[in-house]
């Protein structure tokens, strides 16, 4: 096997092992890139010089045994969502075209504190904003499984770069599922994180009580393994958690033993039915019986305001959306266009015409939701309702995890669809996250993990588990167990199956 | 349940510091009020009892020391501005002609 199919773990130990150095490592990932990322696009920017430069002080490091993480000499990539020092920052959007901002996120901070070599950034809807890349503004990326087909999103980037071996980790966003529905599509392993368990400072935000950032990976190990490195107490986030994180890695070593015994998992009933694709379902419940040779109890669970979640979200999500985008008003960073043909224009036109020029639809239609939703006369019948429903979903999950320790159901209702196929039906795009959409309502992890390929498409489905806040531990130990049942029914990864790409 | 019009949609565009087109206008204003469609089941769900929920964990003010910290240098702060001058962001005319 190709270094560059390994995993992240499995690279940590070739480099300690002296079977390759990070310059090398580095080297053979820009390589992919470039073999195969014409036609997968996963990557907005690529900075070469600098990730080999990181690469090379990586090296130095180890030659001197002043390693700074586990870590440290396996590259990355980072969704164009987080600030990046030095680097484009353009969260998909014509409106940060070209912005380089003078400053690291926290999560960027830590990636370098922990000696990863940033390959660059990556593709995703335009300020987070859809699930299938479509709505960036500097074209989709496509499904290493199926180059027609939608890689998910907002994340679709970072998912598609480690499905296509173009990363072996990289860094994504969840504020309704844009980590864990593109894990699910693309046959890679996804994890939103407890809300305020990784640092928001840096993260443009699309909506501060929803938005996570997040490990992308194709094993559950190698999330927890970067989950450690970008977690934790930020004094930079005052809705940080300010409290040590879970053993995470222990708990992914732990579930990979297979031994689930005394476990509770709890199968939520309203996520399954009407609109769920056959194939989908068929994998899911391969994964439930899994678990229970693993020694699992399985329990049904109702969540009943599940059924609302969606409709709470879209009234939440544009309101926090319209009033965090009204900081692009082309006076201090981003783009800013004259109105045609008035050279004089007030402060005030020349931000209409610069905020009309450098959104695209989806974030216009999400800004005039938003507005519509806060505005007085319907404030209490939208956004007063949505935020009571939120009350009531964090009350069903509350409920559901004193019966179960996790929570399962498919990561998404479908496999990838063709690219073009929702564009412009918001509501059809909308309904890929009606599993995802709970827990970051209520602020609990969750994590996707590759259950298999859709018997009628051949494409990948997940299987996604939640667990209390607080508990990202749970979503591993479970996670792993799947995995390695799954491993050893398939006699390999996933991503084996995947077709090759052309130049690779 | 109100359903959006196109003058209401050009309003709100407005609000929200847009130019719309009128090709933007006919194009978004039935997506909005499918949109709105699907989320009026809302209203009604939860009763006056239930408190509403701003964020997901329950949130305290966080303070820091007053301490003076390291922070963005005049020129990092206006290095993606679209105009400067002398060290300060330029902009448009801010008070009409009549001004």
């Amino acid at each position: 096997m190709s270094l560059i199919q390994r995993t992240a773990a499995e690279l940590a130990d070739a480099l300690a092992a002296g079977e390759t150095t990070s310059v090398e490592l580095t080297q053979l990932h820009l390589d992919r890139i470039a073999a195969v990322d014409g036609v997968v696009h996963a990557f907005l920017h690529v900075d070469a010089e600098g990730a080999l430069a990181q690469a090379a002080e990586s090296d130095a490091r180890r030659a001197a045994g002043a390693l700074l993480s586990a870590l440290d000499g396996v590259p990355i990539a980072v969704k164009d969502v987080l600030a990046t020092e030095g680097l484009p920052t353009t969260c998909g959007s014509k409106i940060l075209e070209g912005w380089i901002p003078p400053y690291d996120a926290t999560v960027v901070a830590r990636l370098r504190a922990a000696g990863l070599p940033i390959l660059g950034k990556t593709n995703m809807d335009e300020f987070a904003m859809g699930s299938s890349t479509e709505h960036s503004a500097y074209g989709p990326t496509h499904n290493p499984w199926d180059l027609e087909r939608i890689p998910g999103g907002s994340g679709g980037g970072s998912a598609a770069a480690v499905a296509a071996f173009e990363a072996p980790l990289a860094i994504g966003t969840d504020t309704g599922g844009s980590i864990r529905q593109p894990g699910a599509v693309t046959g890679t392993v996804g994890v939103k994180p407890t809300y305020g368990g990784v640092s928001r400072y840096g993260l443009v935000a699309l909506a501060n009580s929803l938005d996570q950032a997040g490990p992308v990976t194709r094993t559950v190990l190698d999330s927890a393994l970067l989950h450690e490195v970008i977690g934790g107490h930020d004094p930079k986030d005052s809705t940080s958690i300010d409290q040590p994180l879970p053993d995470l890695v222990a708990a992914a070593r732990l579930g990979a033993t297979g031994d689930l015994s005394g476990v509770r998992v709890g199968v939520i009933t309203e996520l399954s039915g009407d609109g769920w694709q056959p194939g989908v379902m068929d994998r899911f419940q391969e994964s439930v019986d899994l678990l229970v040779k693993a020694g699992a109890e399985v329990v049904e669970v109702s969540c009943p305001n599940f059924v609302h979640a969606m409709a709470a979200y879209y009234l939440i999500l544009p309101a926090e959306a319209s009033s965090n985008l009204a900081k692009f008003d082309a006076m201090r960073y981003g783009l800013r266009v004259w109105p045609e043909g008035k050279p004089d224009a007030s402060a005030e036109e020349v931000m209409r015409a610069s905020r009309d020029a450098g959104f695209g639809d989806e974030v216009k239609r999400r800004i005039i939701l938003g507005t519509y939703a806060l505005s007085s006369g319907y404030y209490d019948a939208f956004y007063g309702q949505a935020q009571k429903v939120r009350t009531l979903i964090s009350r069903d999950f509350e409920a559901a995890f004193e019966k179960a320790d996790v929570l399962v159901s498919p990561t998404a209702p479908t496999t990838a669809f063709k690219l073009g196929e929702k564009l412009d039906d918001p509501i059809a795009m909308y309904l890929n996250d009606l599993a995802t959409i709970p827990a970051n309502l209520a602020g609990v992890p969750g994590i996707s993990v590759p259950s298999g390929l859709a018997e009628e498409d051949g494409l990948p489905a997940g299987f996604q588990i939640l667990a209390p806040a607080l508990a990202d531990d749970r979503c591993y130990r479970v996670g792993a167990a799947l995995e390695a049942a799954l491993l050893a029914q398939w006699g390999g990864p996933l991503l084996d199956k995947a077709p090759a790409l052309e130049g690779a | 349940m109100p359903e959006i019009t196109r003058d209401e949609v050009a309003h709100l565009a407005n609000l929200a510091r847009i130019d719309l087109s009128d090709a933007e206008l006919d194009h978004l204003a039935p997506q909005l009020s499918v949109i709105l469609e699907s989320v009026a089941s809302i209203s009604g769900v939860a009763g006056d009892d239930i408190p509403p929920t701003s964020h997901a964990l329950p949130l305290t003010n966080v303070f820091r020391e007053d301490v003076v910290t390291p922070s963005l240098t005049p020129e990092q702060a206006l290095s993606g501005a679209p105009a400067v001058d002398e060290q300060r962001f330029s902009v448009p005319r801010i008070l009409g002609e009549e001004a």
